[in-house]
């Protein structure tokens, strides 16, 4: 990695007229923060879209310590496959917070922007959706959690008056056209969340989703904490994805403290995010299945994933991998002993996967529900930014593994799988590649695992120091980003899992789906409630 | 068809009657001899994630698998609140999920048993009681019968569990 700034996004906003300034205080340099002028917001957006740059994500943020007092800053941040991350950052009038929308060139900015109107009470301008996201129905109209004058500190009270208001949902007139309601308490063993459904005969005509039932106020509860208590919390964002948070928060704050883990370190992460990456995906093929009714790869897969489990909680002391990272290393070291038994398992299962997929290939009644359905095309797949397994499968390869190539990934031999059908058994094609590619990957971080300590030490920044940093978990691209306040303390951590992006693709997908195939659909995307809802 | 066939036999019966695990399968006797007594053979459990991170949920899967199979001591999941004999909570309750984890206990027939799973629903774990998100643990919502700690608790802690709210009613 080279210490020189990355100007290349800069230079191209110079070119229309577009002014903006490098913040010291913003790293690693390879991924920049730039501030610009407030009427330049959206015309930066634009000139990003003309550069095919993949948007990340748009958020707000209170001046840090090195910022004007009181002013709100809205960020956004952008990718391109050469030129890596660039985050672009503007301050607001102090006494009327108020941004243009981005939706109209990156319509995945949307529910963020409605993030942002709830948490600030930022009015966002030219917006084609207001109706408020996170905050549901019964919140008191000038709550804002993310003002510093909110009281964080105890559970909010509901404004009695609007128990009884109902979200605002798409409807169709039609006498043809009937609405399904289910959940937030869904029939099964899940995350809660609601999907509305307007329905023609069998046929689904639009699903609408309405999350935000496992808030947990994230954000706000990061403020103020040490980053050892951050990662803590980090690692139960999604608890599918512990390692993938743990290190997206880890590696922002260790980039804001310009701390360099050691090698060792790095490779055993590696090997952690991809036995997650494994795990999940043979537990959702397994489950994917099962929704269509084929209880033999149900069965199957979800023996694999305990033998996995099995393994993590030997090794690593802990089935799911939670609290495996520290600040500038990792918890456990791996013994020779671990090492062998982990590349052994690594191997059986990647074996075992690929005598299942043979079976399940094979299975006319499987392949005949799973093919050509819930497709998602290319250019839909490129519009929203569809990420991981899910882009993977609809032409969109955005890998944080390859674009950003972080420690150990620069080392190793990642194999991308790239479908272009769109469908569910094209997902569950590039989740299958990915088992074989991450276990290549694992054997080959084992059989070379570098000498030396798992651990350096680690050393907050001053404050109003800020990091970012992209991770690859097994969902997809995870954007954290981090800044310092006094003391060491956090103070402000936004971070982005993929399933902001990916919920959006979901919607897209079950239009005119059988209503039957939805769980179907739904499970192949398999988005994170509590990741989304932070 | 075959190949599944091979398959099938090839990895034979893998559910756990262990010497390591003996303990595990005395605990599963005595679950299914309580279930059968108190409950006809059969336990009902409805799951509401209040807002959970997904950790329990993904245990509670665990304990359906082979190696467990926590189905053949006579414990199902089932989708409707209303034929439910206990209501297995995870996570805090966020205050967006508060109206409808009330809603689901109400639509069960009484008598029921509640079942708060994991650090977070037992005193809100890692996300913290003083945060204006969570509305509470558990127990500050509905009356709770027991508590299984651990983050997440794993398979046997909540087969155990189970057991043991059976054995205390």
């Amino acid at each position: 990695m080279t210490a020189l700034s990355n100007t290349w996004f800069a230079e191209r906003l110079g070119d229309h007229g577009i002014h903006s300034q490098y913040l010291e205080d913003h790293h690693p340099a390879h991924m920049p923060c730039l501030e610009i002028r407030r009427l330049d917001w959206a015309d930066a957006a634009e000139e990003a879209k003309r550069l095919e740059m993949r948007f990340v994500a748009v958020w707000a943020a209170l001046a840090g310590r090195h910022d004007d007092a009181k002013t709100l800053y809205s960020y956004m941040a952008f990718a391109h496959p050469e030129h890596r991350h660039v985050l672009l950052r503007t301050p607001l009038q102090e006494d009327n917070p108020e941004v243009l929308t981005i939706s109209e060139h990156y319509i995945a900015a949307y529910r963020m922007e409605r993030h942002m109107q709830d948490m600030f009470g930022i009015s966002i301008k030219d917006m084609p959706d207001t109706r408020p996201w996170i905050k549901h129905e019964h919140w008191k109209a000038d709550a804002h959690p993310l003002l510093d004058d909110f009281d964080g500190h105890s559970p909010m009270q509901p404004d009695a008056g609007r128990a009884q208001v109902d979200y605002d949902y798409v409807s169709c007139e039609s006498e043809s056209v009937y609405e399904i309601p289910v959940g937030p308490v869904h029939a099964g063993i899940i995350e809660p969340g609601h999907f509305r459904f307007l329905a023609v005969g069998e046929k689904i005509l639009n699903m609408e989703e309405r999350l935000g039932y496992v808030h947990k106020g994230i954000e706000k509860s990061m403020q103020g904490r040490t980053a050892s208590d951050g990662l803590m919390l980090a690692g139960h964002i999604s608890g599918d994805t512990s390692v993938g948070h743990s290190w997206a928060f880890a590696q922002a704050c260790e980039y804001a403290a310009d701390v360099m883990t050691s090698k060792r370190c790095d490779y055993i992460r590696g090997i952690l995010c991809e036995r997650e990456r494994i795990a999940n995906h043979i537990g959702d093929i397994g489950a994917i299945c099962n929704d269509a009714a084929f209880a033999f790869m149900h069965v199957q897969c979800s023996r694999l994933r305990e033998d996995m489990a099995r393994l993590h909680h030997d090794v690593f002391g802990h089935r799911l991998l939670m609290n495996t990272l520290t600040l500038g290393g990792v918890a456990h070291d791996v013994s020779e002993e671990a090492c062998q038994k982990l590349i052994q398992q690594t191997r059986d299962i990647a074996v075992e996967v690929e005598h299942l997929r043979a079976i399940y290939a094979d299975t006319a009644s499987i392949q005949q529900r799973v093919i050509g359905a819930g497709i998602v095309g290319v250019d839909d797949a490129k519009d929203i930014g569809l990420l991981g397994y899910v882009g993977r499968a609809s032409g969109h390869e955005a890998d944080e593994r390859i674009e950003e190539a972080y420690a150990p990934y620069d080392e190793l031999d990642i194999a991308i799988p790239k479908g272009e059908q769109g469908g569910v058994s094209t997902r569950v094609w590039v989740r299958f590649e990915e088992i074989a590619s991450s276990s290549r990957m694992i054997i080959q971080m084992l059989e070379n695992l570098p000498k030396g300590s798992i651990q350096t030490d680690w050393v907050a920044p001053e404050a109003g120091v800020s990091g970012f940093a992209a991770i690859e978990s097994w969902r997809g691209e995870i954007a954290a980003w981090v800044r310092f306040g006094t003391d060491g303390l956090i103070d402000r951590y936004f971070v982005r899992d993929p399933s902001v992006i990916n919920w959006l693709g979901l919607e897209l997908a079950v239009r005119t789906v059988p209503v039957p195939d939805f769980p179907l659909v739904n499970k192949s995307f398999n988005c994170s409630y509590s990741g989304h809802d932070v | 068809m075959l190949r599944i066939l091979q398959q099938i036999s090839k990895i034979g019966s893998i559910t756990e009657p262990l010497k390591s695990s003996e303990a595990f399968e005395v605990m599963g006797a005595e679950l299914k001899d309580a279930i059968r007594k108190h409950f006809q053979g059969s336990l009902a459990i409805r799951l509401v994630d209040a807002g959970s991170c997904n950790g329990c949920e993904l245990e509670i899967h665990a304990a359906n698998n082979a190696y467990y199979d926590i189905e053949r001591f006579g414990v199902h999941f089932t989708a409707s609140p209303r034929f439910a004999d206990m209501l297995l909570v995870t996570g805090p309750v966020s205050i967006n999920m508060k109206t409808a984890l009330e809603m689901t206990y109400d639509a069960m027939p009484s008598p029921k048993l509640v079942l708060a799973m994991g650090d977070c629903a037992a005193n809100c774990g890692v996300f913290g009681k003083d945060n204006y998100a969570i509305a509470g643990s558990v127990a500050d919502i509905i009356p709770v019968d027991a508590v299984v700690h651990g983050c997440p608790p794993t398979p046997t802690d909540l087969i155990q569990a189970i057991l043991a709210l059976l054995n205390a009613t």
